[in-house]
């Protein structure tokens, strides 16, 4: 028994290790890496967030939306409007010029509003449809994106006002030379700890939320609407909860990805950008809040890092000429990567990575006494009969 | 008035074509309960197969190996890949067919290229004139054939050994299994027939009034997911209805776009989403979609 506490006490003390070292490189990273690579992480970052509320809402929760960029569009749009000057120029779209902490918070409620505005759709309608009815937001937030010119500056995009926080710019001035041992703190480097700290709050609200009564109350939900509304489940409620936590999540990642570009513009928030969160969550995992990172990381930073090392990869044609270049290259390992992953590791990269690393550790034998993992019963094999 | 009948005209020719892609998603979504993302580039596939042999073929032979390549294509996406997951979740489906899209999509637009690509077509870019409405003659053609191709496809699908199979394995596959019907090959079958209908109405969205093909002319099969929507999932009926009504609506929004400037510019695109979206709000299962039934 002693011996067992034991275990448990030396375990833990080798989690907090564990953890310590995660934070302190996490924090030391930026003195070492160049700034493509912290480019990137932004991206990565930023995508995690919203990946992180589409899992919530469609691995947990069991609603299916194809409407994610709808929402991360409105989180960036948002704070770029509430926070930019008063226009600039000609062609300069207008803002409100709040502070942009200020502009932070409200930009995500704001995608939080819309998210509850259209779960009286959500509500109503059930898997598929609701799948293909936020495909239809795509579409219109697109329009809305190209015409509202004073608001979004249509195709041209508009600037995005560098965030700051009591005084201390996230950009190249204000402080203007920061130089922490050695190295110049420009704008990327102290988006980067945002993007940390952003992060790190999203994760661990999704974790206590999906461990939590919520989190069991949208499981039960998922697994049968019948049966949860019987154990107590306000299922209308929760359906719209999930939509707006969801959409907050989606308008966050939009917030830092808005921050991460300087400049947005629409076609960043098409129906790509819908289609990368999907599989994002699938191929990590769906329904893993880890799994929504890694398979974050993976899509975002996919095609970027392929296009900057496609002079040394011997077998990629120059862009143009015909052969497969890089960006065809890091789209065909994509389509590959969905398709490999949904036919032979159907529980994600993130399940995969459990499972080989199961044998590694002493106190975890889980894997192989887990239940085989049972689909979640469709909701139109009941009704369209 | 004369505007309008144009519009109008054009709007059910275009719907026409939409329907016979909203029935290619219908039938693959009743035999095999999967939402196929793919369709489109298997659309694209039939284009460019025949943008690429007219020459030496002939257009009615190109025609005929688009079709063959398109149905095959998709066959072989049933066969290969999805029979492999059957019975997993609706999302899981499309994501895995998101991915086929994916590969499909990227290896035709390399090769496509920049090239525009014509079909070919006899019919060219004449343009017929009735009654002082001029409609381009393909669109004419587009119409008389989709009407052909879904009154035999209605009539197989009633009375033909293979259209009872479908409808029973659509109905209830276990019982249809124990009946003797092989799911899997009325699975191949749909896919294939869904696969031809996107490689004609491929071919007729490729000529004019559009300017050829490109690797655009896969995404228009997005253009067709509101109009099967808007039916309901699984109904052939529906499909028709829907694709019509898309249609005219793309068509008319597009058509006073001018008179519509406050909507923005663009409108024809969006519009049958936003049509979509209203149905729904008010018929949550489209307009011909089976209700949900909860089972306790």
């Amino acid at each position: 028994m002693s011996e067992r506490l034991g275990a448990i006490a030396r375990s833990r003390v080798a989690r907090a290790v564990w953890w310590a070292a995660v934070v302190v490189v996490a924090l030391a990273l930026p003195l070492y890496l160049e700034s493509f690579w912290l480019q990137t992480a932004l991206f990565a970052m930023a995508a995690v967030i919203g990946a992180i509320g589409l899992t919530l809402l469609v691995g947990i929760a069991g609603q299916l939306s194809l409407g994610h960029a709808f929402f991360v569009a409105i989180g960036a749009y948002g704070y770029a409007y509430l926070s930019g000057a008063e226009a600039r120029g000609a062609e300069g779209a207008s803002g409100l010029g709040l502070p942009p902490l200020v502009a932070l918070v409200a930009a995500v409620l704001l995608a939080g509003l819309a998210g509850a505005l259209f779960s009286p759709i959500a509500g109503r309608l059930r898997g598929i449809y609701l799948g293909l009815a936020s495909l239809g937001l795509v579409f219109l937030g697109q329009h809305i994106l190209f015409n509202a010119t004073s608001l979004t500056g249509g195709f041209n995009g508009r600037d995005v006002e560098p965030f700051s926080l009591l005084g201390f710019t996230f950009a190249n001035n204000d402080p203007d030379e920061l130089e922490i041992l050695g190295v110049d703190y420009g704008a990327l480097e102290r988006l980067w700890y945002l993007g940390l700290a952003l992060m790190a709050f999203a994760w661990w609200y999704a974790h206590n939320l999906v461990a939590g009564r919520p989190g069991r109350a949208m499981a039960a939900m998922r697994d049968s609407e019948v049966a949860g509304a019987v154990m107590g489940v306000d299922v209308t409620r929760y359906k719209a909860a999930a939509f707006t936590l969801s959409s907050m999540y989606a308008g966050l990642g939009g917030v830092l990805m808005a921050l991460a570009f300087g400049r947005i513009v629409p076609d960043s928030f098409g129906l790509l950008l819908s289609i990368d969160f999907l599989v994002m969550i699938v191929i990590g995992g769906i329904g893993s809040v880890g799994g929504a990172v890694v398979g974050a990381v993976f899509v975002t930073a996919l095609p970027l890092v392929l296009n900057r090392y496609s002079d040394s990869l011997p077998l990629l044609a120059e862009p143009g000429s015909g052969g497969i270049a890089a960006p065809e290259f890091s789209r065909i390992v994509y389509g590959l990567a969905i398709i490999l992953v949904l036919l032979f590791a159907r529980e994600g990269i993130g399940g995969l990575g459990r499972r080989l690393l199961a044998p590694l550790s002493r106190d975890r034998r889980l894997p192989s006494a887990e239940p085989p993992r049972t689909t979640p019963p469709s909701d139109v094999k009941e009704s369209v009969t | 008035m004369n505007q309008f009948l144009t519009l109008l005209l054009n709007g059910l020719s275009l719907g026409c074509i939409y329907a016979l892609i909203a029935i290619g998603f219908v039938v693959v979504f009743k035999a095999t309960r999967v939402l196929n993302f793919a369709h489109g580039s298997i659309l694209l596939l039939g284009a460019y197969v025949v943008g690429r042999t007219h020459e030496s073929l002939g257009f009615w032979l190109a025609a005929l190996c688009g079709i063959a390549a398109a149905a095959i294509a998709a066959a072989l996406v049933e066969l290969v890949i999805m029979r492999r997951v059957r019975g997993a979740d609706l999302g899981t489906l499309a994501i895995l067919t998101l991915g086929v899209d994916i590969l499909m999509l990227t290896e035709l637009s390399r090769r496509i290229g920049t090239d525009v690509l014509t079909t070919g077509a006899p019919w060219g870019s004449d343009v017929v004139e009735v009654a002082g409405l001029r409609i381009p003659e393909s669109r004419v053609i587009a119409a008389g054939v989709a009407v052909v191709l879904v009154a035999g496809f209605a009539a197989a699908f009633k009375f033909s050994d293979w259209g009872i199979a479908m409808r029973s394995a659509a109905e209830d596959g276990e019982t249809a299994s124990l009946m003797g019907i092989r799911l899997s090959r009325v699975a191949l079958t749909a896919w294939a027939l869904a696969g031809a209908l996107a490689a004609i109405a491929g071919l007729f969205l490729a000529s004019f009034p559009s300017p050829g093909i490109d690797a655009q002319v896969g995404l228009v099969a997005l253009a067709a997911i509101p109009a099967w929507v808007l039916g309901g999932f699984d109904s052939i009926p529906g499909a028709i209805v829907g694709g019509l009504i898309i249609g005219v609506v793309a068509s008319m929004s597009a058509g006073y776009q001018n008179d519509l400037l406050f909507l923005g510019r663009g409108l024809g695109d969006v519009a049958p989403y936003a049509v979509m979206l209203l149905v729904l709000l008010v018929r949550p299962s489209g307009l011909f979609g089976s209700r949900e039934v909860t089972r306790v």
